[in-house]
């Protein structure tokens, strides 16, 4: 099986959540023995990165005019970033820094003031670009790198074989649709998040429409959730009958947690909501339940790691509430900075609103550390071992929180049991699953 | 000679209510849902099948007879919302041919904790079955049928002639549950097994159609007991009396399959029907049986680990055990109850994590979402009636 895929992030060229995810299903897919090309937008990589290896096209196929590159470990993938447009970029900060500049710039030339001057991009998820409200110009630019993207993917897939083509998310859609109608091959849509996770009622019109138009020129639909997929169902009109819910996984490398860091002050405990500071992710209502928390108990600090468009709200927020003093916004955290965040913390808290998947509630519970979700995500579905809560609840939300900081049973079970559950999400099974649509969407095509 | 000797336990829990860390009142039980849950079962079992057993009693006279085991806990729920449930249990009780048997008023775990709440606990219960229906309980069966030697010994010293238990394979070994046995070293009391595959054929398995004997009628299981003569002296069928119309719905044809048992088994003449005292008047302990640890009739596990498998169940018992001196000490009757109530089994039973052998039977009695949320919300009760105390 030779599948086209495309994406739009892929590690380490980038690695935000849906990087994260095409990067375990593409090696979980070249461990079953299917090849895969990957054409992701992007200019040259950056020659620091050690496990990626350019293979010259010339080397690979004579006929190919792309550069190729390896991944160190992924044995039957070729990645094809494609599009000068987009430099590369290896961290956010780079990335926003970069944008930054060209802000600056573009001020500079249009006689702008630099209050006028808009949000700056975020690199994790480049469609929530302040798209709904923020200035067009951006999202222009956006869709204008969508449509080159999808020219420049038909470039490579005419140079190349494959036999299904498997698109993730709006931004690849486009290029998706247009292979499929080139090669007459199938095209199989990959749902990891919906213009309604991302920007509740207040949709883009233009990016629900491509999202419609790929749901409804692909074979099958694939939803992270059973949640995305009635999402896919009712609001795209797309029958349930072309959904298969493929939940997401995580890996589990076995490495023993860093043992070495000191936690912040003994006495305290800790409760951490740990990722990007949006609307989607309902960092307010986190707030809330710590305020009520912190209403009764006194040795709790709430930590809030992450970036994003709300986290200058948040830190007024909490000083207006009171709570300043109990929560630490740390910004945005990588690394080494993530493994000792969750190492002090006693809790993690995912409130939010609306999440299609949400894998870091496992990578928590892969820490060793309890959660709790709100319902209203994918992975509250599947996961059993966790705390649950609706987003808006924020009266049980503070209830379940003094509960695991109260009771050490309650934390000891939970983590024992999570430790054990988290294994069971495996991005072999989830691979699996995708041949399997690969199969149907082929068959269908006959 | 094949007796077999029914009992059948009836028990209503009191659910909790969702209570949160911020409430501060005292009321910890969902009586709505009580009154809902006790109506519904009334409805659907105990008073069509208390029917069912009347006419049974009337129509073979002397040769069948009943046992069941009522906990206070349900009582008290038939006296508020279901009275006409006591009324068939006194109507029942009235053809002198129903046995009731004693156990811990709050249908509790006291055994394990507290030997002396356990004693005041099967006093109760049987002041309350004396009270509404003019008996004394001779035969003692505990909470989910847990048991060990000890406990036979305490409920021989509180007059107890014969106790029940398990028949299960671990303890018994090559030994069959359909004779009588001694619990070692006891003298005056006897001791009944559960035998499990036939009690359980009925009680589980009766309307699933993928068990190879489904659909099982009378003839046949009268066929299955016949085979049970020359090879012991009792039948031992211990059950959940929700199992006519409640777990094994009517339309299963489970009236229909009780209705017409006593028919085939009594068309042996070696066949009869017996209470659990009577059974154990009428044979001799075959042999002594020693139960050092504690078994049970829940799961496949047979033990503990259905209340006790967990940390946070642990946890949540040692915490309402260690407020005991303090409830007693404080002298609030009400306090006193509402204690008593938190330690039904059924509370730790919900917080159970087990479920993936026996998920089914978990999920079907749970009301809550998951079993840190009832751990968190028993938790939360314990507090307060420890701020009660602090009062």
């Amino acid at each position: 099986m030779r599948i086209l895929m495309l994406g739009w992030e892929f590690p380490p060229f980038i690695s935000g959540g849906l990087g994260t995810a095409c990067y375990g299903l593409a090696k979980a897919l070249s461990d079953l023995g299917a090849e895969i090309l990957f054409v992701l937008p992007g200019g040259a990589a950056d020659q620091r990165l050690d496990r990626v290896r350019v293979v010259s096209a010339a080397e690979r196929s004579p006929g190919r005019t792309f550069t190729y590159w390896t991944v160190e470990g992924l044995e039957h993938v070729e990645l094809v970033p494609v599009g000068a447009a987009i430099q590369p970029y290896v961290t956010e900060e780079e990335y926003l820094e970069q944008r930054r500049r060209e802000e600056r710039a573009a001020a500079r030339t249009a006689g702008e003031s630099a209050q006028t001057r808009p949000p700056a991009l975020d690199p994790m998820r480049p469609t929530s670009l302040g798209l709904t409200s923020g200035p067009t110009i951006y999202a222009g630019d956006l869709f204008s790198e969508v449509h080159r993207y999808a020219r420049l993917v038909a470039e490579v897939a005419r140079q190349a074989h494959f036999d299904v083509i498997h698109a993730h998310d709006w931004m690849t859609f486009p290029a998706g649709l247009s292979v499929a109608a080139l090669s007459g091959k199938p095209l199989v849509a990959h749902m990891h998040s919906t213009e309604f996770d991302r920007s509740g009622l207040s949709v883009n019109q233009r990016i629900y429409d491509v999202e419609r138009a790929g749901l409804h020129g692909a074979r099958l639909a694939v939803c992270v959730s059973r949640m995305t997929r009635d999402l896919v169902t009712s609001r795209y009109g797309v029958p349930e009958a072309k959904c298969r819910v493929i939940y997401n996984a995580i890996t589990v490398n076995g490495e023993p947690v860093h043992q070495q860091c000191q936690r912040i002050e003994k006495d305290d405990k800790i409760v951490l909501f740990l990722g990007r500071i949006t609307m989607q992710k309902g960092p307010e209502y986190f707030l809330a339940a710590a305020k009520k928390v912190a209403e009764v108990m006194d040795n709790v600090k709430f930590i809030m790691a992450g970036s994003g468009d709300m986290i200058k709200r948040m830190i007024e927020l909490a000083a207006a509430m009171g709570i300043g003093h109990r929560v630490t916004f740390t910004g945005f955290l990588r690394g080494d900075d993530v493994d000792r965040i969750y190492e002090m913390a006693d809790l993690y808290v995912m409130p939010s609103v609306s999440e299609p998947f949400g894998l870091a509630p496992l990578e928590a519970l892969s820490h060793d550390v309890p959660v709790l979700i709100s319902k209203q995500s994918g992975v509250s579905e599947v996961l059993v071992h966790a705390l649950k809560v609706d987003f808006w609840d924020i009266h049980e939300m503070a209830n379940k929180i003094i509960a695991v900081l109260r009771h050490p049973p309650l934390q000891k079970t939970l983590k024992e049991h999570g430790a054990f559950e988290v294994r069971k999400f495996s991005w072999a099974d989830a691979a699996r699953q995708c041949l399997d649509a690969y199969q149907e969407a082929l068959q269908g095509a006959r | 000679m094949a007796s077999v000797c029914f009992y059948f336990q009836v028990h209503q829990p009191s659910r909790l209510r969702r209570y949160s860390v911020f409430d501060t009142d005292t009321n910890y039980f969902d009586d709505y849902k009580n009154a809902e849950i006790c109506r519904k079962v009334a409805q659907k079992c105990y008073v069509p099948s208390n029917r069912l057993m009347l006419e049974l009693i009337r129509r073979y006279g002397k040769a069948f007879w009943v046992s069941y085991s009522i906990t206070g806990v349900a009582i008290e729920q038939f006296e508020r919302w279901a009275p006409e449930v006591l009324d068939t249990f006194r109507a029942l009780v009235d053809t002198g041919q129903v046995e009731l048997l004693g156990e811990t008023y709050y249908h509790s775990l006291a055994f394990l904790y507290s030997r002396e709440e356990f004693r005041a606990q099967v006093e109760a219960h049987a002041a309350k079955i004396g009270e509404t229906f003019g008996l004394r309980p001779r035969v003692f069966r505990n909470t989910e049928l847990i048991y060990n030697n000890d406990l036979s010994h305490f409920v021989q010293g509180m007059g107890h002639i014969g106790i029940c238990a398990e028949g299960a394979d671990h303890v018994l070994g090559y030994r069959s549950p359909n004779y009588v046995y001694r619990p070692v070293g006891a003298e005056k009391i006897s001791l009944l097994l559960k035998n499990y595959r036939l009690s359980d054929d009925i009680a589980f398995r009766f309307s699933d159609r993928n068990w190879s004997e489904w659909p099982l009628r009378a003839e046949k299981f009268a066929q299955w007991i016949n085979e049970v003569n020359g090879n012991g002296f009792v039948v031992n069928l211990f059950m959940d009396y929700e199992t006519f119309g409640e777990h094994q719905w009517a339309d299963s044809g489970i009236f229909d399959f009780m209705y017409h048992l006593p028919e085939h088994v009594l068309r042996h003449p070696d066949n009869n029907f017996m209470t659990l005292s009577r059974a154990v008047q009428t044979y001799a302990p075959v042999a002594e049986l020693d139960i050092p640890h504690m078994i049970s009739w829940a799961d496949v596990e047979r033990d503990l680990s259905a209340w006790l498998g967990n940390a946070m169940q642990s946890n949540a018992l040692h915490e309402l055990y260690r407020l005991e001196e303090p409830v007693k000490a404080g002298g609030d009757p009400q306090l006193l109850h509402d204690w008593r109530r938190l330690q039904t089994s059924d509370h730790f039973y919900y917080m159970c994590t087990k479920w993936f052998a026996d998920g089914d039977v978990h999920k079907y009695f749970n009301p809550y979402e998951s079993p840190y949320d009832s751990y968190i919300n028993f938790m939360n009760c314990l507090d307060n009636v420890r701020s009660r105390l602090r009062r």
